[in-house]
């Protein structure tokens, strides 16, 4: 380490881990930090508890990736820095402010790679805000980490590979799965058909899942819209309009999502430079190949720079690390990081074919009725948003939430900033990329007003 | 009515807490939104339009299920770990 | 896009001050072009703390504050939102003997201006405002200040004068003004020419080089309050609070969260934006939760700074240009603008139309700044020889 402050890795899901390893692997002793109490990350998020659940029953097919993952990272103890529950808060020239127990740990880094993962993507409809509807990854969560289901007779709505995946799951754990509601027409599945010559086994595990739902009687409708959760303080069912037709099923609890997003507020602070990105109608800090971002030693790996799901991140984790390696003129193997910049591409191009058949409703948008909650944290509706965009005559996001509070709330625009965009998008007429991006600001979550200095401030660890 | 409905965890060692004072039991693994889902049907209601919530996203990111303790300690229920003796103050009776 | 204007007046800068001179001007029959270089009240105008405050002003901005005092009630009826306007008063505390006196000195010296100050012992404060701790001497109330939602505010301004018929130009930075025949000559964004018999210089931070540009160099400086704000709580502040000594300041907006400053953030690489510090912000969370202890478990959810003028004695610049007839200066109100702001729109319109205003403003001429041209030596500083890392002023931040 020659004296110089330790890298910093920001999340310990699959691209924080493989980061980690790879940087160990050169001899470096990296800190890494995680809002979760114990390392995986939102898709291979570990149980606090033993259930008597096994792997493959939580995690399925991907079982082997999660324990590889887990064991890997616990293989790293001794050789890393980890302070698990802590929230990175704030970054401003090289230094991190991190929260941990109700302290503020100052942190001097020296290479940053962050690896913030994604969340789930929403468009408000009627009812979101309901006690019993969650997000698809949500829903996830409340099975595979907590061993409990969030309804009786469960409805899952929205779009993207996650929504049959989450039914799936529910489907084996026992619980009544009453139908599952795609925002994306039948025939748009037909894309993944190009996807099989790049990974037939992921298009075959999607199509396994569909099939096993059918067999099961799970109602199954694409192309749907006009989604309306009921209820009045809790879910008591869902309507929703396909076919030409209107429909209702009762249900006592709802996952909802749109695929995800990226979580990019670090990479903002950070001062990385953004740029739009079409396909994630989004925009991300740009990043090459192997992950440098435009401010020297800043790297970026996995979902929190532009969705392309855990394989990828895996990959991208270690690209990153070996970039930094590169950077500080420590050896890399240059085929080790050609072959993961190919395996990247591969799997970027597999992207492509999963947009195509999982496409983002963002017509939804123009129609978010008025009485709809788009911000829930400040309850700001759709009706109040559109009023304030009239009477200031706001045509950028920053100054909409300036004006209208949306955005402006405990989440500070991670749920409802999306949404806010395409509906400013919708109502001025310009392209969801020409209405900005909300500027992030310091504390990335809620911190504690009495936040006291750590007393012992880091020094360099190694 | 409970909005979670348990599936494994059943037989876990218990932990006391109250909510709203009414004493209630979760179980060693519980985070504080699954205890008090598994009693009740939100874990709070809103500042402004009194409706309840329940959490939405259990990942630390909506910051939704936000709930304070009789001492007034203000807890993110989804990435809390449930502990004995956790007194949740809901002031609404969301809890019955 | 190109385009032409010819207008009675140019105002360059959107904030409150540019807005509400362009509502007034409006007001008067006079043709308006209000151009901005980003948002109307994106900067210093729509992201300071919000303090609607007289109390604590140097005399000499106390006639302009009056005259702001009146506006702000009659909101709704001039620009068609309240702003969240509230007159709850505005408590300044002291913490020691010294500092009292500064109150009790203060007091003294503003009673012919009827600012209706109470002065406020250590038993009656704890009797009246029992959710303030510490060791706090005593205070001065001022009842009929208050505070309001500077992002509103600033925007609603903007979008009246717009309404009322001023051409508002956003993104539309001024590249070049120049006295040319009897009016002005002003270049802006890509390709728009106006020509104005009047021009406004409201530009807060960036008004320095457009005073330079004509002869009038002064010394202008950056800073950057820096705010926190709590998630929604129960009430807990009745009033908007100071201290004699600085170091914080906090009010209660009605949806309940609390917004505290006293620190100042830094600018980032692009100067024209800052951010708070980690160290600022943690200070001003901890002395809020020592001062105000209903807010000790509370979360902080939000930062902020803004970006704003300063001047070395505090004071704004106000008034005519000392070289060029038909421009007129507005601008470094050094962290106390929000207040004022709607009277100085009011004295630029009438200063633009009558020449004059009833309200004295010559303290605040730039001609302070000026330097007698026999004195004049040359120094590597040039016009900011004398210029103070940081500005002095008295008081609170807005």
């Amino acid at each position: 380490m020659t004296g110089r402050a330790q890298p910093l890795i920001v999340g310990a899901g699959p691209a924080g881990i493989r980061a980690a390893q790879a940087l160990v692997a050169v001899g470096l002793r990296p800190l890494v930090v995680d809002e979760a109490p114990a390392c995986g990350g939102q898709i291979y998020r570990q149980r606090p508890v033993p259930d008597g659940r096994s792997a493959k029953s939580l995690y399925g097919s991907e079982a082997g990736k999660a324990q590889a993952l887990h064991g890997a990272f616990h293989a790293l103890a001794g050789h890393i820095d980890y302070w698990p529950q802590a929230l990175l808060w704030n970054l401003r020239d090289g230094d991190a402010d991190i929260a941990v127990a109700g302290e503020n740990r100052r942190v001097a880094y020296d290479g940053l790679i962050l690896a913030t993962g994604a969340t789930d993507r929403i468009l408000p409809v009627p009812g979101w805000t309901l006690p019993g509807v969650f997000t698809l990854g949500g829903s996830q969560v409340a099975l595979k980490a907590q061993g409990c289901a969030i309804g009786s007779r469960v409805v899952f709505a929205g779009t993207g590979p996650l929504l049959y995946l989450v039914a799936w799951q529910y489907m084996k754990a026992g619980v009544e799965v009453a139908a599952v509601l795609d925002a994306a027409p039948f025939s748009a599945k037909f894309a993944m058909l190009r996807g099989l010559p790049l990974f037939p086994a992921i298009v075959l595990r999607g199509m396994r899942f569909v099939a096993e739902l059918k067999l099961r009687g799970v109602a199954l409708h694409s192309g749907v819209g006009g989604v309306r959760i009921e209820g009045t303080r809790e879910v008591s069912g869902v309507a929703w309009r396909s076919g030409g037709r209107e429909h209702r099923i009762a249900c006592d609890g709802v996952g909802y999502g749109l695929t995800l997003r990226s979580e990019t507020q670090a990479s903002d602070l950070a001062g990385c430079t953004f740029r739009f990105d079409e396909r994630d109608r989004a925009w991300l800090p740009q990043r090459d190949a192997a992950g440098r971002s435009s401010v020297a030693g800043v790297y970026l790996a996995g979902d929190g720079a532009g969705i392309a799901g855990a394989d990828a991140a895996e990959r991208a984790g270690e690209r990153a690390a070996l970039a930094l390696c590169e950077d500080r003129g420590l050896p890399v193997s240059p085929e080790r990081a050609a072959r993961l910049e190919r395996e990247l591409a591969r799997i970027d191009r597999f992207r492509d074919v999963l947009e195509a058949a999982f496409p983002f409703p963002a017509h939804w948008a123009g129609g978010i009725a008025d009485d709809t909650l788009l911000c829930r944290c400040e309850e700001i509706s759709a009706g109040e948003a559109r009023e304030a965009m009239g009477r200031y005559g706001i045509v950028e996001l920053n100054r909409l939430k300036a004006v209208s509070r949306v955005g402006m709330g405990r989440c500070q625009g991670r749920i409802c900033g999306g949404a806010a965009a395409e509906l400013l998008a919708a109502e001025t007429g310009q392209g969801i990329g020409s209405v900005g991006r909300l500027r992030s600001q310091a504390p990335l979550k809620p911190v504690p007003l009495v936040l006291q200095p750590a007393v012992r401030d880091r020094e360099t660890a190694a | 009515m409970p909005l979670l409905h348990r599936i494994v965890r059943k037989d876990h060692a218990a932990i006391a807490f109250t909510l709203d004072g009414r004493a209630c039991e979760g179980r060693a693994g519980d985070t504080l939104l699954t205890a008090i889902l598994s009693h009740a049907g939100a874990v709070r209601l809103s500042e402004f339009s009194g409706q309840p919530r329940a959490g939405f996203c259990q990942m630390g990111a909506c910051q939704d299920c936000w709930v304070t303790l009789a001492g007034g300690e203000r807890l993110r229920a989804c990435t809390t770990p449930l502990a004995a003796g956790m007194s949740v103050v809901t002031g609404s009776g969301i809890a019955s | 896009m190109s385009q032409r204007l010819d207008v009675d007046v140019a105002i360059i800068g959107g904030g409150l001050v540019g807005s509400s001179a362009a509502l007034a001007l409006r007001g008067m029959g006079l043709s308006v072009a209000l151009l901005d270089k980003g948002f109307c009240g994106a900067q210093a105008s729509g992201v300071n703390y919000g303090g609607v405050r007289r109390q604590g002003r140097p005399r000499k901005q106390l006639p302009l504050s009056q005259r702001a005092h009146a506006v702000w009630p009659r909101l709704a009826a001039l620009i068609g939102i309240d702003g969240e306007f509230i007159r709850s008063g505005h408590l300044k505390l002291a913490r020691g003997e010294a500092e009292m006196a500064a109150l009790e000195a203060y007091a003294a010296d503003v009673a012919d201006l009827d600012l209706g100050l109470e002065l406020i012992g250590h038993n009656d404060l704890r009797e009246r405002f029992p959710w303030i701790e510490g060791d706090i001497t005593g205070a001065s109330l001022c009842a009929g200040d208050g505070h309001a939602n500077p992002r509103l505010v600033s925007a609603g301004f903007a979008s009246a004068a717009r309404r009322a018929g001023a051409h508002v130009l956003e993104n539309t930075a001024v590249t070049g003004a120049t006295r040319n025949g009897t009016g002005f000559a002003i270049e802006a964004g890509e390709g728009t020419a106006i020509r104005a018999a009047a021009l406004v210089n409201s530009a807060g931070a960036w008004a320095g080089p457009f005073a330079e540009s004509f002869g009038e160099p002064v010394p202008v400086s950056r800073i950057y309050p820096s705010m926190v704000v709590t998630e929604p709580l129960a009430p807990i502040m009745t009033v908007n609070t100071g201290m004699e000594g600085r170091g914080i300041y906090a009010r209660q907006v009605e949806r309940g969260n609390c917004v505290v400053g006293g620190e100042r953030g830094l600018p980032l690489p692009d100067a024209d934006f800052s951010r708070p510090t980690g160290d600022g912000a943690l200070a001003i969370m901890n002395r809020a939760a020592g001062l105000f202890p209903a807010m000790r478990h509370a979360q902080a959810i939000r930062f902020w700074t803004g970006t704003e003028a300063a001047m070395p004695d505090g004071n704004p610049v106000i008034g005519p240009s000392g070289t060029t007839p038909g421009l007129f200066h507005a601008f470094g109100f050094t962290g106390a603008g929000f207040q004022i702001a709607p009277g100085v729109g009011e004295v630029l319109a009438e200063l633009v139309r009558d020449g004059a205003t009833p309200t004295p403003i010559e303290a605040l001429s730039i001609a302070r700044f000026a330097k007698p041209s026999s004195t004049s030596d040359r120094t590597a500083d040039g016009s900011g020889a004398a210029r103070p890392s940081e500005p002095q002023h008295r008081g609170n931040l807005s």
